[in-house]
């Protein structure tokens, strides 16, 4: 079970910054992401994108930003739960708020602050009949555990990187690979192509292009895809198919936590950002209010005052006034301590 | 003249004629949004980069388009529900030629 003063669901940029604002007033935070790394869609989609409307940043690469806001927290000592989506939450007599993720890890805090912008990142899941009664019977949409596809039959349908690296991966584990995709050209870094170009070579992966999986067959798990080339279709038998077309955030569990949802997004008060269940909070892309704006720089403002009433519910009646950071410093967690150079004052007529 | 009409066919078949500034720089991904055709989660996920399909719609007038970039036709490759007529609305600028333009909203996958 890990405790802290506040859970924050999304490790994206605002997540991150509320984790910095939040220790400017000594508040522990733990984040939970669903995807393996922080940074959000900055890091997942769009890393090597300039974003130009990051207030004193001309340009910044979004996978930047997000290293920049690791750095700006990291004194803060923040945890966190990667891989894991946010899936249940409860409040106990005391305030106490419970979240449990999809992997049974337990966070525990008195706060917790939604920052998770469009949702968590769920597999893109191809429309094919029955495909739900397969999984785990032999369709995986995430490699988890590359080891079981040693000396296996295996099917990956996509074309770009994740499609190229796994096919790479377990050919190189003695999988028996065949790689399909819709079109004759791959979608991957020039590195990645060549070694697939060559394994193909040496008869270690088998491509089928432009081709595409049309039906799954199999009686309690999966035994055969079909393929359809040329409108000519053929079976193949196999233990395993693995699509990968990439991830598509989903609102997901969140939206049956009692939260009032608009537009696909969680309604907040804008006095703090607080949602309708008292001490839930939600920042930055997932919430909506009258004006909103979704925009990076616009969270890291809402995170700002978010965490104000946050110091409020975590410690009832305390004082704390607003601290300048460039008249204070910053004491961090880790025992580090940032502050500007004292000046030093002579009398010049002396 | 600084807008073009255009039609609109949403997710549940309902047409809207709509009417979009040429001088916004505007794509059609922003004006369906704009007009809240598509609740905002579903389209335009990516923001317009052309690395989601959430905006994928189906060009069923015969205007002459922008041509299709790498980075729209890969997506495109690896979209569902995709026919001749697809585009991905963020890639096509409104300008003057669209005026009578229609198009119908892919499905949400």
């Amino acid at each position: 079970m890990i405790k802290s003063d506040i859970i924050i669901i999304g490790a994206g940029p605002i997540g991150l910054f509320t984790v910095f604002e939040a220790g400017l007033l000594k508040l522990r935070c733990h984040l939970i992401d669903a995807l393996p790394q922080p940074g959000g869609q900055c890091s997942e989609i769009y890393p090597k994108k300039p974003i130009y409307d990051i207030p004193a940043y001309p340009e910044i690469l979004a996978g930047e930003l997000t290293n920049k806001l690791l750095e700006q927290c990291k004194q803060f000592q923040p945890g966190f739960t990667l891989g894991e989506r946010a899936e249940e939450i409860k409040k106990d007599d005391d305030g106490v708020f419970t979240v449990t993720t999809n992997k049974g890890t337990i966070h525990k805090a008195l706060v917790v602050a939604i920052a998770g912008g469009l949702g968590s990142f769920e597999p893109r899941k191809p429309q094919l009949d029955n495909i739900s009664f397969y999984e785990d019977k032999g369709v995986e949409y995430i490699i988890k555990d590359p080891e079981i596809y040693r000396n296996k039959k295996i099917v990956i349908a996509g074309g770009g990187d994740s499609a190229l690296d796994w096919s790479i991966f377990l050919a190189n584990i003695n999988a028996d690979v065949t790689l399909v995709h819709r079109r004759n050209e791959f979608r991957g870094t020039l590195d990645s192509v060549e070694k697939v170009r060559d394994l193909k070579n040496q008869n270690k992966i088998n491509i089928i292009t432009p081709a595409e999986i049309v039906k799954l067959n199999g009686e309690e798990k999966l035994e055969s895809v079909i393929i359809s080339k040329d409108n000519v279709k053929n079976e193949l038998k196999v233990d395993h198919f693995i699509p990968l077309f990439g991830l598509s955030p989903k609102l997901g569990p969140i939206s049956n936590w009692g939260l009032a949802i608009e537009k696909n997004a969680i309604k907040v008060d804008t006095y703090d950002y607080q949602t309708n269940i008292p001490g839930i909070f939600a920042v930055g892309d997932i919430n909506t209010y009258p004006g909103k704006l979704k925009l990076i720089l616009c969270g890291f403002h809402e995170a700002t005052l978010m965490c104000q009433s946050a110091y409020k519910i975590i410690n009832p009646g305390k004082k704390h006034v607003l601290k300048y950071t460039t008249v204070t410093g910053i004491d961090g967690f880790d025992g580090t301590r940032k502050e500007a150079p004292k000046s030093v004052v002579q009398a010049i007529n002396k | 003249m600084s807008d073009v009409k255009i039609k609109i066919t949403d997710r549940q078949g309902k047409l809207h004629n709509v009417v979009a500034p040429i001088d916004m720089a505007m794509n059609v991904m922003e004006v369906i949004r704009s007009y809240e055709l598509a609740p905002e989660g579903p389209i335009g996920v990516c923001g317009g980069m052309a690395m989601c399909a959430s905006c994928q719609c189906y060009i069923t007038s015969t205007h002459e388009l922008p041509i299709m970039g790498d980075e729209e036709e890969a997506m495109l490759s690896e979209a569902f529900n995709v026919t001749e007529k697809s585009r991905l609305g963020c890639q096509i600028s409104i300008t003057k030629n669209l005026e009578g333009l229609e198009i119908t909203i892919a499905p949400e996958e």
